[in-house]
């Protein structure tokens, strides 16, 4: 039966329709992450707009930041313990945690803390100027959306999630020393000579340039997400958990792909 | 009804436009054209189409299909800075107000003066004052936050911050949705000073047919596709409010009249 007679779409549409829509939204994020670059070096934000993104950004993930840090020290060095003491390795422990915070656990947990707190806020908070029309009405103004909302939270979790990311590694580096030594009874000096003789500055550089690329991923996808959000209080919840999920998997994605590059680098610096 | 002469130029032209989102059609080729100085007003059923076409109109929506002209020149092959300029021309009061939540009365009605840039601080403050008066708000409420007004008072708001910029046209969207009859009439007032004061061509999207019966010179009536049969045309309607109050169309004549029986007899039908 065809579609005017029954008003339902036919197999061949809905397949079509499947295909066809990750393809339209790779592609139109493909071109919201070109415009924002392009604004990005076209003109420089408002500085009172960049100041408010950055506060909110990083200020108020502080407190977040520093007990996902601090947890994960400690929870790496209580995990680390019994299988190096079976070996008899307890002494380098030290160098266990920090090396895993530093280079994979730090950079990549703080950025999906941070995925949920500020990726999901941008979304919610800009999906609710989208179905409020509040996005339309800066447009109307005068005002370009990309340049005006999308530029200072791209500027703001590029330059503060690594920012963040040293802070959860530093917090996570003294809590999980202070575990160690105070209830696991690990020599303090053997614990932080193993990490100094283990971990070298490209492990540190590693991770803090992975956040960089983690911080752009956040940002792009939630303001992507709050521009397309539906109607109604359940489009700025979709927005806002898709915002959560497909930073979580380009978080990943992208940690795959920079411990292939680096391992390279690596490798390349240390024949 | 106000009897204007039109200007046979279109300050305006929507040229066979359609608008779908994603597989929804919305617009199917749409023409209209409106000219300097009058007041066009764009009723229908809600899902119509009529807030798509006002945005198509200001440059907020591209077409999926046809052109858009301001002043005879195509949408479509202006510069960024051409639109934006076209779109500064442009005053629009949304239907909710759209007020910027973060930002006080005061930094919203002086929002598009300072993106301009091109006015000191004491007179934005002049102009943000003299535009509250207007819509007959107090100075004191330049300081309140869009949360703590009335629904009222945030459309005058929204018309007060979409006036600023001393527009050449305005458009209203629902302007007097959720108001009480006496605040629907204040901005139906308004909506008649700022066209004659000024000078300002008006687009008015409403179901309120007092509103239509005070303001409009020219009305147009669209359908929802969905309801539509076939390929006859979107736009139902076009002429003067005693035209639609008249008319032979019974879609027509139902809407204007507030007579839902053929609606009943349809939706009993289905």
């Amino acid at each position: 039966m065809s579609l005017a007679a029954t008003g339902r779409p036919g197999p061949i549409t809905v397949l079509g329709e499947i295909v066809m829509r990750p393809v339209i939204v790779v592609g139109d994020f493909s071109l919201f992450c070109a415009m924002t670059i392009i604004w990005v070096f076209r003109r420089r934000p408002q500085s009172h707009v960049l100041w408010a993104n950055l506060y909110q950004i990083g200020v108020e993930s502080l407190p977040v930041v520093v007990v996902t840090g601090g947890f994960i020290g400690m929870v790496l060095a209580v995990q680390s313990y019994d299988q190096l003491r079976m070996m008899h390795l307890e002494s380098h422990l030290g160098s266990v945690v920090n090396m895993t915070l530093v280079k994979e656990l730090g950079p990549v947990l703080a950025a999906t803390m941070l995925a949920g707190r500020v990726g999901s806020a941008i979304a919610a908070e800009l999906g609710t100027m989208r179905v409020t029309e509040q996005i339309d009405a800066l447009e109307a103004l005068g005002a370009n959306p990309i340049h005006y909302l999308v530029v200072p939270r791209f500027l703001g979790c590029v330059l503060l999630i690594p920012l963040l990311t040293i802070v959860a590694d530093v917090f996570g580096m003294i809590c999980g020393w202070m575990f160690s030594v105070s209830v696991l009874h690990i020599n303090s000096y053997y614990y932080w000579a193993h990490t100094y003789h283990y971990i070298g500055l490209l492990d540190v550089y590693s991770g803090i340039i992975k956040s960089l690329f983690f911080g752009a991923a956040i940002a792009l996808v939630a303001c992507h997400r709050g521009f397309h959000a539906r109607a109604g209080a359940q489009g700025v919840g979709t927005a806002a958990t898709q915002t959560f999920v497909f930073s979580f998997v380009l978080i990943l994605f992208i940690d795959f792909l920079a411990g292939l590059i680096l391992s390279q680098v690596y490798i390349w610096l240390n024949p | 009804m106000n009897s204007r002469t039109y200007h046979p130029e279109p300050l305006f032209e929507l040229m066979g436009v359609s608008r779908s989102f994603g597989s929804q059609h919305v617009l199917r080729e749409i023409d209209l054209a409106v000219y300097p100085g009058e007041t066009l007003v764009l009723i229908g059923e809600s899902g119509c189409g009529k807030s798509v076409t006002t945005k198509l109109l200001a440059g907020m929506l591209k077409p999926s299909a046809g052109q858009v002209h301001w002043h005879g020149q195509n949408v479509a092959t202006m510069s960024e800075a051409q639109k934006r300029d076209g779109r500064l021309r442009i005053g629009y009061l949304f239907q909710s107000g759209a007020l910027f939540d973060s930002m006080n009365v005061f930094d919203n009605v002086s929002f598009g003066l300072r993106q301009m840039g091109r006015a000191s601080a004491t007179d934005i403050r002049e102009i943000v004052m003299q535009r509250l008066r207007d819509v007959g708000l107090t100075s004191d409420v330049a300081r309140k936050m869009p949360a703590e007004l009335s629904g009222g008072m945030r459309k005058r708001v929204g018309l007060a911050r979409a006036l600023a910029l001393s527009p050449e046209i305005m458009i209203y969207d629902e302007p007097t949705t959720g108001l009480d009859p006496v605040m629907s009439d204040v901005i139906n007032e308004l909506i008649l000073s700022i066209r004659d004061q000024g000078q300002v061509t008006s687009i008015v999207v409403t179901h309120d047919m007092h509103t239509v019966k005070k303001v409009a010179d020219r009305v147009v009536m669209l359908f929802p596709l969905a309801r539509l049969e076939g390929f006859e045309q979107q736009k139902i309607f076009e002429g003067t409010v005693e035209e639609a109050f008249h008319s032979s169309d019974p879609r027509v004549y139902s809407f204007v009249h507030g007579d839902a029986s053929s609606r009943l007899h349809e939706l009993n039908a289905a």
